[in-house]
């Protein structure tokens, strides 16, 4: 299985123990992971009016650049991005001539656009990565938190179910942990807000973090750095035992027996979320 | 050549008005093959007939054209006076001069060669004409109503009072339909079952009516007057000459499965009946939950049948019969909202539909009349009702209003606040629309005296938590996001086409909208009508809609069906479709267009170069033909005309409009 | 209050630019229940759509709301009438934007300590939404 990877910028940087944790246990899984030679920042949003051309040089130039292979990330902002890049190039000729004349590449909306987690589903099979799992997490109470990038627009994401998705808690199963289901596990986590309304983040954060408490989860999964962020930086003091958030490559090592360890979304080694 | 005479009317200053009467007769006296022109005041009248007829005779007359109004006026009036002086009816030909002329011009110099050039082209074309003659069909007075639900049950009863012979056909094991799952009816809340309950009972009896449940129709051959349908009568494996209705071996039934008419909310046992007050009370075994059928052990119910009526032997029968004319009535079903994730249908047992709701307050439903939540078997103190799930919904369900979920929701928080006396509601809604003779009030009644709290907005999601449903929505009119502590979630989910309407429409030969709601022929003119001559539709197959206009709509097809087999013989369309088969060259587009399955292919024989050669061509069954011409349009070889109108005809006409001699 | 019955460049534009006719909302204000950010609005997501059936430019123009969206996309993944209400927002932020004068964030008013922990996505994401 041989795929071209966008690391995107924050898994360079403040979350350089998801794509760790992920290079782990995709070279064990004979995942090829191969970086692409030059890439940036991917713009961590999508454009959402047609006429920011602009913002789309970047992800068409990745998209380009995969050659027609399947290309993949890690970071759910990343993939979001490229996602809606790809289907606004196969849909929008106007765009797309605009862009690629700019850009000098050929790219017609070509390629696979996949999410780890989609490899790992549709391509590897869970079925397969149990048998590759040698410590199970047995008894820990893990909660799949999705947020909205890997979802919605679910026309074009095409990741799983928008409103009930199943693929993280079905990951958990496979790595042995006791799934819990948390009611506001799509609900958005405040996103860049954090950046200019921290108050509102924290309300949005707080009832995510208090909805998995009360489903009765210790520990939450994402595979967005911002989500995670915002998780553990803009929950407020509320004297209650704190939840731990991971990437779920982190996770994902673990039960496979791979060497790594935890990193705050700050890159900190902070094990546990300040509440 | 023809010998043709034109003959104008005046109608009083109408056309005289406008076109110059003098001038017209004078052009039309040099039109190819007139023998004969005149006019007069009132052509319509006794005395302008008389003159037509007197003409014909004195003239020697051949072909008759007119000069007056349109022909939806009183083309049957003239075509009946050229019939008297001994011309068939359609070599008469009218030149609409009226309102295609005088009415919409005022320049008499103008009107007047529009006029002349009408009629040169109606005489023109009436040289061309043929005597046709219409075919007649035999009428079987018999009906077949497809569907045994309160729309089917009143057509019944209606074609059965007016004295004839009618099969009801219901696939279920007992008639009743939708309205036997209801507990009360809006807007007067009277039982359902008290007034459903004994219109299936004399449909049921009724001298005139067989009722033919666990039935199917199975292929409907023929057309209006003679409708060949093969019915399949499904395996009951009970006599139903022997049962007696005890009952006693649905109650030593072993097995055990999710019972249809209680929305799966409750069991039913393999052998049974759907609900207490089946008509006919007979039950019938399910295969599928069988255990003799399943695995070959237990016949505990033929061991229990006091009069051995059980039959495990029983097989299913074809009924062949013929009906002069069908009504279908097949009803609706529930849009299924589990694809409405932010709802969680089906995903936490307080969260229900309306017709599931409906169920709990009913005595013989699953919780015995007791209106309590699935979960826990308390009863419900807050309850959330949100309105249009599926409905006006382009995103995800459909765009049309459901029509009666506004009423039923209404209903349905009175009959909560009844059993649950301290029990709210609150009700989601984006309009409330209560067009019908007493629903404002009744709605009305539900907000005011019955505390039902009317938010008027949406919900954006359910978060189950702990023992409640934790609803966050939303009241556009104060600007304010709410949030419920909901003991229960009442879905008003979209009423919806049967999942195979599609199919039944072929079979029966209608078709249906993008929704798969069967068509009416014209949606104000003709509603219980459909483009298929002799078959008719009632209720909620049509469109979604309430009892009151289901049952008014089942009579209206009732008398649509009564006044078809009130006639011993039925007149065809004479203008019908005929094609020259040596020039079809069989490409079937005309099979493809035609919208009444008219058209069919045939093989034929030719010999060719000494041998013979057999190929496909098309055949019209003139009786099916309804002159619509789409065939002739299609024809590639140009060989299929419509008598009447035939390509000759036609383009005469626009020859001699165009052409000035 | 006086509704506009002129011409507004915003939402002519915003029609072309964002494939959204805000005709075709019916106020069902499912959007306003889906949005997990209310709380700091000062128009609820479907007045914003009101504000632009009725041509209140100039008042969506001074309004919080947009700036708050956090395109989570959630009122658009609920539509029943199949709009996106995400790209709507966009268009009076974007318009807000590029008469450059109206960016809402920049470098300095980021404190050390964000820049110290911030994820490089938010920085990149604050900027492309408040800035130009």
């Amino acid at each position: 299985m041989r795929y071209r990877y966008f690391p995107g910028c924050t898994l360079k940087g403040q979350a350089k123990s998801m794509e760790d944790t992920a290079m782990a246990a995709a070279a064990a899984l004979g995942i090829e992971l191969i970086e692409l030679d030059e890439w940036q920042c991917c713009g961590a949003v999508y454009p959402l009016y047609e006429d920011e051309l602009i913002s789309l040089l970047s992800p068409v130039r990745t998209l380009a650049a995969a050659a027609g292979e399947p290309l993949v990330s890690l970071c759910s902002a990343c993939h979001h991005v490229l996602k809606r890049a790809q289907e606004l190039m196969q849909r929008n000729q106007d765009a797309r001539h605009k862009v690629t004349d700019f850009l000098e590449v050929e790219y017609s909306g070509e390629g696979r656009v996949l999410h780890f987690l989609e490899v790992l589903r549709d391509d590897l099979g869970f079925d397969k990565l149990t048998e590759m799992i040698k410590k199970p997490l047995e008894g820990r109470k893990v909660a799949a938190y999705y947020g909205c990038l890997l979802l919605r627009p679910s026309k074009v994401m095409q990741f799983d179910d928008p409103e009930n998705p199943t693929i993280m808690e079905d990951l958990l199963k496979t790595l042995g942990a006791e799934v819990v289901k948390s009611p506001y596990r799509t609900e958005c986590c405040g996103a860049y807000l954090s950046v200019t309304e921290e108050g509102v983040a924290s309300d949005t954060v707080a009832r995510i973090i208090d909805s998995a408490r009360q489903a009765g989860a210790e520990a939450l999964i994402t595979a967005c750095p911002l989500c995670r962020y915002n998780l553990e930086n803009c929950s407020r003091e509320d004297g209650k035992e704190p939840i731990k958030v991971y990437y779920f490559s982190e996770l994902l090592a673990e039960a496979m027996g791979l060497p790594g360890e935890s990193t705050g979304a700050d890159g900190s080694k902070e094990e546990v979320a300040q509440r | 050549m023809p010998r043709i005479g034109i003959f104008i009317c005046h109608c009083g200053s109408n056309i005289a008005g406008t076109v110059d009467i003098e001038k017209s007769i004078e052009a039309a006296r040099g039109f190819p093959g007139v023998v004969h022109v005149d006019e007069y005041r009132y052509l319509c009248s006794e005395l302008g007939q008389d003159l037509i007829k007197k003409a014909i005779e004195e003239h020697n007359l051949d072909r008759v054209v007119v000069g007056t109004c349109s022909p939806r006026m009183h083309e049957v009036t003239f075509r009946k006076a050229v019939t008297e002086a001994g011309l068939n009816p359609y070599l008469l030909e009218v030149a609409n001069i009226r309102e295609h002329c005088s009415w919409v011009h005022k320049d008499i110099e103008k009107a007047t060669p529009k006029a002349i050039a009408l009629l040169r082209a109606a005489a023109a074309k009436a040289a061309l004409n043929d005597p046709l003659v219409a075919p007649s069909v035999e009428v079987e007075k018999r009906a077949l109503v497809i569907g045994g639900g309160i729309a089917g049950i009143q057509a019944a009863l209606d074609i059965a009072e007016a004295g004839y012979i009618v099969d009801v056909v219901e696939r279920e094991p007992s008639i009743g339909g939708r309205m036997a799952q209801l507990e009360k009816t809006f807007p007067t809340l009277d039982c359902s079952a008290c007034i459903l309950t004994p219109k299936m009972v004399e449909v049921a009896q009724h001298p005139n009516v067989s009722l033919l449940t666990y039935s199917e129709v199975e292929e409907v051959k023929g057309f209006v007057g003679q409708f060949d349908v093969k019915i399949k009568q499904k395996a009951r494996y009970v006599d139903p000459v022997k049962c007696t209705g005890c009952g006693i071996c649905y109650e030593k039934c072993p097995a055990k499965t999710p019972s249809e008419f209680e929305m799966g909310l409750a069991k039913r046992k393999a052998i049974y009946v759907p609900f207490p007050q089946a008509v006919p009370n007979i039950p019938v075994i399910d295969r599928d939950a069988c255990l003799y059928f399943r695995k070959g052990r237990c016949q505990i119910c033929a061991q229990e049948c006091p009069p051995q009526a059980i039959d495990y032997e029983q097989q299913d029968q074809i009924i062949e019969r013929r009906y002069g004319a069908i009504i279908v009535a097949t009803g609706f079903d529930q849009m299924n909202p589990s694809h409405y994730g932010e709802y969680g249908y089906g995903q936490h047992p307080d969260i229900l539909t309306g017709l599931e709701f409906e169920r709990l307050f009913n005595a013989s439903g699953p919780t015995g009349g007791k209106v309590v939540r699935l979960s826990d078997g308390k009863p419900p103190k807050k309850v959330v009702f949100i309105q249009c799930v599926g409905s006006r919904d382009k995103a995800r369900g459909m765009n049309y209003c459901s029509k009666i979920c506004c009423m039923y929701t209404a209903k349905q928080a009175i009959l909560l606040k009844e059993k649950v006396p301290d029990a709210k509601s609150y009700v989601f809604y984006i309009d409330v629309r209560t067009a019908g003779k007493g629903y404002e009030e009744f709605q009305r009644r539900a907000a005011e005296e019955y505390d039902v709290a009317y938010l008027r907005g949406q919900v954006g999601k359910i978060f189950p938590e702990s023992d409640h449903l934790m609803v966050h929505g939303v009241d556009s009119l104060s600007g304010k996001t709410i949030e419920i502590k909901a003991d229960m979630v009442v879905l008003a989910v979209a009423s919806v086409a049967r999942a195979d309407a599609p199919e039944v429409g072929r079979l029966v030969g209608i078709n249906s909208d993008s929704y798969n709601f069967f068509n009416e022929a014209h949606p104000k003119l003709k509603p219980v009508e459909t483009h298929t001559a002799g078959i008719f539709i009632a209720g909620a197959c049509q469109a979604p809609k309430d009892i009151p206009e289901t049952v008014a709509q089942a009579s209206a097809a009732a008398v649509k069906v009564v006044g078809l087999l009130s006639k011993d013989m039925l007149q065809g369309e004479a203008c019908t479709a005929e094609v020259n088969q040596a020039e079809c060259s069989g490409c079937l587009y005309c099979e493809a267009v035609c919208p009444y399955s008219a058209i069919s292919p045939v093989e034929i024989e030719e010999r060719y170069h000494g041998g013979t050669l057999k190929r496909t061509v098309v055949e019209v069954n003139p009786t099916l033909c309804h002159g619509c011409g789409s065939c002739t349009v299609v024809c590639r070889s140009g060989t299929i005309n419509l008598k009447g109108f035939s390509n000759e005809q036609i383009l005469a006409e626009v020859d001699a409009i165009c052409l000035q001699r | 209050m006086i509704i506009a019955t002129g011409k507004s460049s915003l939402i002519d534009e915003m029609k072309v630019q964002s494939g959204q006719n805000p005709a075709e909302c019916y106020q069902c204000a499912k959007c306003s229940a889906a949005c997990p950010v209310t709380a700091a609005m000062d128009l609820l997501p479907h007045q914003v759509i009101r504000y632009l059936q009725l041509g209140l430019e100039e008042d969506l123009l001074k309004s919080k709301t947009p700036w708050i969206c956090a395109s989570c996309f959630t009122c658009a993944a609920r539509c029943p009438r199949d709009l996106d209400l995400a790209r709507m927002m966009e268009g009076i932020r974007l318009s807000m934007l590029r008469r450059r004068e109206g960016n809402k964030f920049g470098p300095a008013d980021l404190t050390p300590e964000q820049l110290e922990k911030l994820p490089q996505q938010a920085l990149v994401s604050g900027f492309r939404k408040y800035n130009k």
